[in-house]
């Protein structure tokens, strides 16, 4: 009898994979909507510290950022010493924060001056000594607003 | 001339390609929200200023030394614990003029949240970890009272305040009236959070 043929031999129908482009596409627009390029090549260790009381930076284009810590691995020619990272690279006089203040303003639309900010991305192995360096050179320039760039997280965690 | 359709494309590859570029974005890609604390620097002074005036009872003093250790008006004290200290300090009250201070009314701590002042002091060696912790700390302080006080008057929190202010559209009525609310809340308890000149 066959009308309930098991013996012939069916291969398996091959799966379509004419709609994997169009996963792909989709999970491709995601990353390239959610990517953000990174600025800069980091020289130095970076790890941030835990705080709550955190607001989210509203404007990337109208933010400066300056980074500090020790020198990473790969970069220990610099030294061990905490160093401040401006752009691409590490500055050996705490002054030339002045500099950067002065040319990222020139670099900014003139009504959009007073909106700039500066975020501190400091890592957390770093002497207050230097924060306060830096601190008091954007004082010099006047440029007063500043952010500490925090992970969302419980502060006591910070304290080992 | 026969008339020839146009030979179909092949998009076998087209995957690949995709791919490609997936791959791409995944290895740059860095999926962080920027988050920090904001504080503003005080701005330059000419040398020639003297310091205001400010009573003992009024200004709570944090130390922090090299040892990442605490000081808080001349007694060690656990960071844990800092949050309720500042709290308590702010809300004190203690000469009767502040209405809606819920504190103890200690004389000897501050008279007003509006003549509060709170200064930290760190050792060039202090940790950055633990100024950001202790910073962390008294701007919650800061933030707890202001939500109990917008949770009050206006039974939303403070944060809400602050938010809908933001969202609401330019130049409108409802983005004054939140301006008033948000500023009233802040004017119950202005941020007098002044940094001193580290020390070796």
């Amino acid at each position: 009898m066959s009308k309930f043929n098991k013996g012939g031999k069916k291969e398996l129908p091959a799966i379509s994979t004419a709609s994997l482009p169009d996963i792909v596409f989709m999970l491709l627009f995601f990353f390239m909507v959610a990517t953000v390029m990174r600025q800069n090549t980091l020289l130095i260790e970076n790890k941030l510290p835990y705080a709550d009381q955190v607001e989210k930076l509203e404007n990337r284009n109208l933010t400066m950022y300056i980074y500090a810590g020790k020198p990473a691995a790969g970069y220990k020619k610099f030294g061990n010493e905490a160093r401040v990272q401006l752009n691409d690279k590490l500055i050996s006089d705490v002054r030339e924060v002045q500099a950067f203040v002065q040319q990222t303003r020139a670099n900014t639309p003139q009504t959009e001056v007073g909106r700039l900010l500066t975020a501190l991305k400091v890592d957390v192995n770093t002497n207050m000594g230097l924060i306060g360096d830096v601190k008091n050179e954007l004082r010099e320039v006047n440029q007063l607003k500043i952010n500490y760039a925090t992970l969302n997280g419980d502060a006591t965690k910070n304290i080992k | 001339m026969a008339k020839r359709s146009a030979p179909e494309v092949n998009a076998g590859s087209m995957a690949d390609i995709a791919f490609l570029l997936l791959i791409f974005f995944l290895v740059t890609t860095t999926i962080e929200s920027d988050t920090g604390m904001n504080r503003k620097l005080p701005p330059k002074l000419p040398e020639n200023i003297d310091p205001p005036n400010i009573k003992e009872k009024n200004l709570f003093a944090i130390i922090v030394n090299k040892n990442n250790e605490l000081l808080v008006e001349e007694q060690p004290m656990e960071l844990k614990d800092l949050r309720e200290a500042t709290i308590a300090f702010l809300d004190n009250g203690g000469d009767s003029s502040c209405k809606y201070c819920k504190g103890k009314r200690n004389p000897e701590s501050s008279d007003n949240p509006d003549k509060a002042v709170i200064s930290l002091q760190n050792s060039r060696q202090t940790n950055y970890a633990s100024y950001i912790a202790i910073t962390n700390e008294v701007l919650a302080g800061y933030k707890v009272l202001r939500n109990r006080e917008a949770k009050r008057i206006y039974g939303v929190s403070y944060a809400d305040l602050v938010q809908q202010y933001k969202d609401a559209a330019e130049d409108s009525p409802e983005k004054e009236a939140w301006k008033k609310k948000r500023d009233a809340i802040k004017s119950m308890f202005p941020e007098k959070f002044s940094e001193a000149e580290a020390k070796e």
